[in-house]
C-alpha cells in the first residue's frame, strides 16, 4: 500500500492524521456547509447581516416548506424524474444490445462502428445543438420531455455502448461458444447467456446515466422553456428570480435540487464507483 | 405457416444468423446515435456556410462566418476572448489531476471511518454544476460571501471575484475544478487499490521513499488512471457552460465567455439567432476537440491492437 499506512508509523503521525481528516473535510466541503446553513436561516438574518452567525432562530421546515408547497419546484423535480428514468431504461437497453453486437461478434466495421460511438461521445454539444433543435422542432417535440428525451438516449447510447462493449469483451467467451455449438440462437444466446452476466454493468451504468442526465442543464435550456417540462436544472433560475435575494429559500432550493443523484450515489455507492472508475485498472 | 416453410425459413436464418444478428443488435442504437449525434455533426458544418435566423430562408455565404470569425480575432473582440479562456480552462483545469491525486494519497489510508470520508470527497462530483454554480457564487459574493470573510481574516479584500475581469475566468474556474478534482479522487484511489504490493516492497529494499517511490515505482502502474483522468479533464474543460452561464452569464462586459458559451449567446439568446454563424464557432470547437479525440481514439486502437 502507498502511501506507508499510517498505523505503521509514529504515534503522533496517527493522532494529527486523524486530526487533519476532519479539518479538510470541512474545508473542502465549506461552500457546500455554508449553503447549508443558509438554508435553515430565518430571513431576517439576511436583512440584518447576519450571515455567518448562529441562526437567530431555526427555520429549516419553513424554508423547505416554502420550497415545496409555494413554488414550482416539486413541478420541476417531477419533470426531471419524468425525464431522467425513461432515458435510463432507453439508454441502457439500446446499449445492451450494441454493447453484445460489438462486443461478441467479429466483422469488419466492428471497430469502426465502436470508434464513432466513443469519438461521438465526446462531441462538444454546441456542434449538434442547431440541428437537433431544429429536428426537435420538426417533430412537434420542443418544450416536451419527449423530446429532451429522445435526445438524451441518442446521445448516451454512444458512453453506454463503450461501457457495454469493454464490460462484455471481458465476459469468458467459452459460454458464448458453447451456447452456440448447443445450437441456441443468437437473441437466445443474448437474453439468457450474456444479460444475466450483465447485470452489474447493467446496475453502474444506470446510476451514472441517471446523475448525469439529471444533472444535465444544457438540453434543458435549448430542448425545453417553461414549467410544464424544464427539468430542475433548468427551473432552479426561474426559482431563484421568484425570490430574488431570498437566499434562504435560494439554498433550500439548491439543496432540495441536488438531493436525488446524492441519494443515488450513497445508495449505490459501490455501482457507481465501480462504472466510474471502469479502465482505470488493468 | 406450414412446416415446411418454417423450416425453410429457419435454415436460411440459421445459415446467416451469426452475420446478420450483429446487425440486427446494432439496428435501433446505432439508428438513434446517427440521427441525432453523427449527422448533426455535418449538418452544422453545413450550416456554418449559411446566414439563417432560425425561422426564414437560409442565405449561402461561404465562408463568411469564418472571415468575420477572423476579424473578431484580429480585434480582440468576443470570439479572441473565448477562445482565450477556452485555452486557460484546458490548462487551468488539467489541475484537477495532480490535486485529485494528492487527495487521493491523503485518503489511501485503512483508518475508521476512511471509507465515509472518502464518499464525501467525492460528493462534489455528484452534485450538479448548476448548484455548484450558485454555491461558488455565493462564496465568492462581496457582501457576505465566505472567500472575503476569510480574506477579512487577515485585513484583505473584499474582492468581487466573479465582478472583476481580472479574476473572472479563474474564479469560474477554480468552481469547476472543485467536482472535477473529486473525479480524479475516485480514479486514483482505484488505482492505487490496485497496485502491486510486491513493488512496493521491492522498492522499500532498495531505498525508495516518498516521492521517489510515487514517481517511480506508483505512479507508473496508475497511468490507465491518468490517462482517463486526463480525458474527463480535457473533455470537462472544453464543456464547460453550465457554471459560466449560471455564475457570470459570460459577463462582466463578456470576459468570462468561451466558445461553448459565445456559441450558444450568438445562436439562442436575446442577442439574436445567428444560427450560422453559431455553427460556424462551434465548429472552431469541434475541431479543437477532433484533435483530442484522435489522440483518445488512437491510443485505444493501439491498445485493443496490443490484446
Amino acid at each position: 500500500m502507498f502511501p506507508k499506512p499510517i498505523e505503521k508509523q509514529s504515534r503522533t503521525a496517527q493522532i494529527s492524521y486523524q486530526a487533519m481528516l476532519p479539518l479538510a473535510l470541512l474545508l473542502w466541503l465549506g461552500p457546500l456547509l455554508a449553503v447549508a446553513l443558509f438554508s435553515v436561516k430565518p430571513a431576517a438574518d439576511f436583512t440584518n447581516a447576519n450571515y455567518w452567525g448562529m441562526p437567530s432562530s431555526f427555520e429549516g421546515a419553513f424554508n423547505y416548506g416554502q420550497v415545496f408547497f409555494n413554488s414550482d419546484m416539486p413541478r420541476y423535480l417531477l419533470n426531471s424524474f419524468l425525464i431522467t428514468i425513461p432515458t435510463v431504461i432507453g439508454a441502457v437497453a439500446l446499449s445492451c444490445m450494441t454493447g453484445f453486437a460489438l462486443g461478441i461478434y467479429k466483422f469488419r466495421s466492428n471497430i469502426w462502428i465502436f470508434f464513432m460511438f466513443v469519438a461521438g461521445n465526446f462531441v462538444p454539444f454546441q456542434i449538434l445543438m442547431v440541428p437537433v433543435r431544429d429536428l426537435t422542432l420538426q417533430l412537434g417535440l420542443y418544450n416536451t420531455k419527449t423530446g429532451l428525451v429522445l435526445f438524451h438516449i441518442a446521445f448516451q447510447t454512444g458512453f453506454c455502448t463503450l461501457f457495454m462493449r469493454n464490460f462484455i469483451r471481458a465476459l469468458p467467451f467459452e459460454l458464448i461458444e458453447a451456447a452456440r455449438v448447443e445450437g441456441i440462437s443468437e437473441w437466445r444466446i443474448f437474453w439468457y447467456v450474456v444479460l444475466p452476466l450483465m447485470k452489474p454493468a447493467i446496475a453502474a451504468l444506470s446510476v451514472l446515466i441517471f446523475t448525469f442526465i439529471w444533472n444535465d442543464y444544457f438540453w434543458a435550456v435549448v430542448l425545453t422553456q417553461g414549467a410544464e417540462s424544464q427539468p430542475v436544472t433548468a427551473g432552479i433560475t426561474s426559482f431563484n428570480a421568484q425570490f430574488r435575494a431570498a437566499y434562504q429559500l435560494m439554498s433550500a432550493g439548491s439543496i432540495v435540487a441536488a438531493l436525488p443523484p446524492v441519494a443515488m450515489f450513497f445508495l449505490m455507492q459501490k455501482h457507481f464507483i465501480a462504472g466510474l472508475t471502469l479502465g482505470a485498472v488493468k | 405457416m406450414t412446416p415446411a416453410a418454417d423450416m425453410e425459413q429457419e435454415s436460411w436464418f440459421h445459415k446467416n444468423q451469426q452475420r446478420i444478428a450483429p446487425w440486427l443488435f446494432l439496428a435501433p442504437g446505432l439508428l438513434f446515435f446517427m440521427v441525432y449525434v453523427i449527422i448533426p455533426v455535418f449538418q452544422s458544418f453545413n450550416l456554418s456556410l449559411y446566414e439563417w435566423d432560425g425561422l426564414g430562408a437560409a442565405e449561402y455565404v461561404g465562408f463568411r462566418n469564418y472571415e468575420d470569425l477572423y476579424w473578431e480575432w484580429v480585434d480582440r473582440d468576443a470570439f479572441y476572448t473565448s477562445l482565450k479562456n477556452n485555452l486557460i480552462w484546458l490548462i487551468l483545469y488539467l489541475a484537477a489531476i495532480p490535486a485529485g491525486l494528492f487527495i487521493a494519497l491523503f485518503l489511501n489510508q485503512t483508518v475508521w471511518g476512511i471509507r465515509l470520508y472518502k464518499s464525501l470527497f467525492f460528493f462534489p462530483f455528484v452534485i450538479s454544476q448548476v448548484v455548484v454554480g450558485l454555491v461558488f457564487t455565493w462564496f465568492y459574493d462581496p457582501t457576505f460571501g465566505l472567500l472575503n470573510e476569510f480574506l477579512g481574516l487577515f485585513g484583505l479584500g473584499p474582492l468581487n471575484v466573479l465582478g472583476d475581469e481580472r479574476f473572472v475566468t479563474y474564479g469560474i474556474i477554480f468552481a469547476g475544478l472543485w467536482p472535477q478534482t473529486a473525479y480524479c479522487m475516485i480514479l486514483y484511489l482505484t488505482g492505487l487499490n490496485a497496485v502491486d504490493p510486491e513493488q512496493i516492497e521491492a522498492g522499500r529494499l532498495d531505498g525508495a521513499k516518498g516521492l521517489r517511490m510515487l514517481w517511480h515505482i506508483i505512479l507508473p502502474q496508475l497511468r490507465p488512471a491518468t490517462f482517463i483522468a486526463f480525458v474527463v479533464t480535457i473533455i470537462g474543460a472544453l464543456r464547460s457552460f453550465d457554471l459560466i452561464s449560471i455564475m457570470t452569464q459570460g459577463g462582466p462586459f463578456g470576459s468570462s465567455r468561451v466558445l461553448a458559451y459565445y456559441m450558444f449567446e450568438v445562436a439562442l439568446s436575446e442577442y439574436g439567432f445567428r444560427m450560422g454563424y453559431g455553427a460556424a464557432i462551434a465548429v472552431i470547437l469541434f475541431l479543437i476537440m477532433l484533435c483530442f479525440i484522435a489522440y483518445f481514439l488512437w491510443s485505444m486502437y493501439r491498445e485493443e491492437k496490443g490484446h
